[in-house]
């Protein structure tokens, strides 16, 4: 009892608090990375060099007014932001933060398809939350928003197969065992899927050059347009949680998971003294911090351009991906 | 006696939004309920042994074929709903009818094949070198089963075909 | 209490049955579509139940067919519903009936 049921709900506990406070941090950090793109200084005021500004955001839309606008499906309205944050939370149960089954709350036989199913979930959040809204904008934004997501998910899936034919298994922990025993990270291996997923991971959650659907000039915010209050916070906190799962991902697949540089060089073996879950957070900021680094270096893609990009690009480099990943293993 | 809450649970769960995909006025509420249901089949697969099933259940029906639904409900933007037009030939009574036959019909078997009990009879498992579920599943499919998993390739490509030629407008 | 696949046949049975009082009665053709969705996942049910209870992996197998099927149902199905309503502005499947002598 006390091992099925306790223990793996402490874990819980602990990695949704921790995801929560990541993600406040994130968006300080985001704001900050960008300000110094632009030679500006960023938030200054709350706290010293503005670090409480990330408490002070959370708190603020805590405190705002909730407001359901009169016209809107009620039922539908509040069932969106859940239905996007959820899928987003879930799939931290399967993500490994380090070597030992203390750090991950479980290893499945189906790890990897089981996220990349449960983020296809997310896309009802989004979707609705424009039908729902009852009004112009949020509807165009919401369905921008689903024809992306969908399109996209379609060339990481493809990707992934790749990844999951290099490493012969679909669990999370066995992927990174594998990248041990190769004694190469994948993201050598396969170095057109890990750039593939890193476009399509880009385009799944929004961010910039893809942020077609909260495109402001255009879209006058986008999908959550009518939102206020912590509903709003809710899809926010959604967006970023899926960033970090898509560092995550990345990292796991590709940058060897908890795995040291160069795992089998004998002459690093000093490195082994770091903690596994170090190695695996700071390769995972390393991947938000390049995220946001895009977002304030590229400009946003054309709608048009973008569909473009998904279906005649990603998709065949995915599919010849997968073809040449297979009669490579066959051959070897 | 676990497996008896999830499952009492379950088949509540799965009953109750079943029948609010059918009886929902609004199209999209149904479309939702019916997310919700193959949710919980999914959940039903888990508790089946079957994660390999219940994953695909997630991916194909709850994220493709049902955001598929979506989109179609709201492109098919509705002045008036459809149940506004009756036609007076139609026989909804004599429909539920039907189905009330079928389901005492499908009662029927079950509670005659349960008496019977003839299901003690267990099939050979196919020896495959392989272990856990997906790869059993996939051994059998690149096996046994090669031919009519390559000919539901070739229906899913013909229906993609056919798919793109019906929805675009002019080729 | 203990779970037998008769369990899972009466939860597949009933959901059937709702399957097809939704095709029967509702006059909405998408609902009819997700009614039709429902029935093939009451099937599948049955089919991963029985599975388990003869230790066989094969009704798995027929799983993954129902589900390509039901894929390529749904593509084809709402390719011809958005093509209908594009000339004649209904989903009523009552209006439905240019092809009825």
């Amino acid at each position: 009892m006390l091992d099925t049921v306790f223990w793996p709900l402490v874990k819980i506990v602990v990695l949704l608090n921790a995801v929560m406070i990541s993600v406040t941090f994130m968006t300080l950090l985001e704001r900050k990375v960008i300000a110094w793109a632009q030679s500006r200084l960023g938030p200054m005021r709350v706290g010293p060099y503005g670090v409480l500004q990330a408490f002070a955001d959370p708190i603020k839309l805590m405190t705002k007014e909730d407001i359901t606008p009169a016209n809107a499906d009620k039922m539908m309205f509040t069932l969106a932001p859940i239905l996007s944050l959820v899928p987003a939370f879930v799939v931290f149960a399967v993500i490994p933060f380090g070597d030992d089954p203390l750090y991950y709350v479980a290893d499945i036989n189906v790890g990897l398809l089981f996220l990349i199913s449960v983020t296809s979930i997310g896309v009802y959040g989004i979707i609705l939350a424009g039908w729902a809204s009852n009004s112009k904008y949020p509807l165009l934004a919401g369905l921008r928003a689903s024809a992306q997501l969908i399109s996209y998910e379609i060339a990481v899936t493809m990707t992934l197969v790749s990844v999951i034919l290099t490493a012969g298994t679909l669990s999370m922990v066995e992927i990174v065992e594998a990248q041990r025993e190769t004694g190469w990270w994948i993201g050598f291996i396969q170095p057109v899927a890990f750039v593939l997923v890193l476009i399509g991971g880009l385009a799944e959650t929004n961010r910039a050059p893809f942020d077609m659907p909260e495109a402001e000039q255009e879209l006058t915010g986008g999908f959550h347009t009518e939102y206020s209050g912590m509903r709003f916070g809710l899809f926010f906190l959604a967006e970023y949680a899926n960033m970090i799962v898509i560092s995550a991902v990345v990292v796991v697949l590709f940058w060897g998971g908890w795995l040291r540089p160069f795992p089998s060089v004998g002459a690093l073996a000093l490195l082994d003294y770091i903690p596994s879950w170090i190695w695996m957070f700071s390769k995972m900021f390393l991947v938000l911090y390049l995220f946001i680094w895009i977002r304030a270096t590229l400009p946003r893609y054309r709608y048009d351009q973008l569909m473009r990009i998904g279906w005649k690009v990603l998709i065949p480099i995915a599919i010849a991906n997968v073809v040449i990943t297979a009669v490579v293993k066959v051959l070897l | 006696m676990a497996e008896t809450i999830v499952f009492y649970t379950l088949s509540v769960l799965i009953l109750g939004l079943a029948i609010l995909v059918v009886t929902a006025k609004n199209a999209v509420h149904s479309v939702v309920a019916l997310v919700m249901t193959f949710l919980c089949v999914a959940a039903l697969y888990v508790v089946l042994e079957a994660e390999f099933l219940a994953v695909i259940q997630i991916l194909v029906y709850a994220g493709g074929i049902v955001v598929l639904y979506l989109f179609v409900v709201m492109l098919v933007n509705l002045g008036r709903s459809p149940e506004e037009h009756q036609d007076p030939r139609r026989l909804s009574v004599f429909g539920l009818g039907l189905a009330g036959a079928m389901l005492l019909e499908v009662a029927g078997i079950v509670v005659y094949s349960y008496n019977r009990s003839a299901s003690t009879v267990t099939a050979p498992a196919a020896a495959s070198p392989v272990q856990g579920n997906t790869q059993e599943l996939g051994w059998l499919l690149y096996t046994d089963y090669l031919i009519p998993f390559e000919l539901a390739s070739v229906l899913l490509l013909v229906a993609m075909v056919g798919a793109i030629v019906l929805a675009k407008r002019d080729l | 209490m203990e779970i037998t696949p008769a369990h899972y046949t009466v939860l597949s049975a009933a959901l059937f049955t709702i399957g097809v009082i939704g095709v029967l009665v509702r006059r909405n053709i998408i609902i009819i579509f997700m009614a039709i969705e429902l029935m093939l996942n009451a099937v599948n049910i049955n089919l991963v139940a029985h599975a388990q209870q003869v230790e066989n992996l094969v009704g798995q197998v027929f799983v993954v067919f129902v589900i390509a099927v039901a894929a390529a149902e749904a593509a084809v199905g709402l390719g011809i519903i958005l093509a209908f309503y594009r000339n004649k502005e209904t989903v009523n499947i009552d209006e439905m009936n240019v092809m009825r002598w």
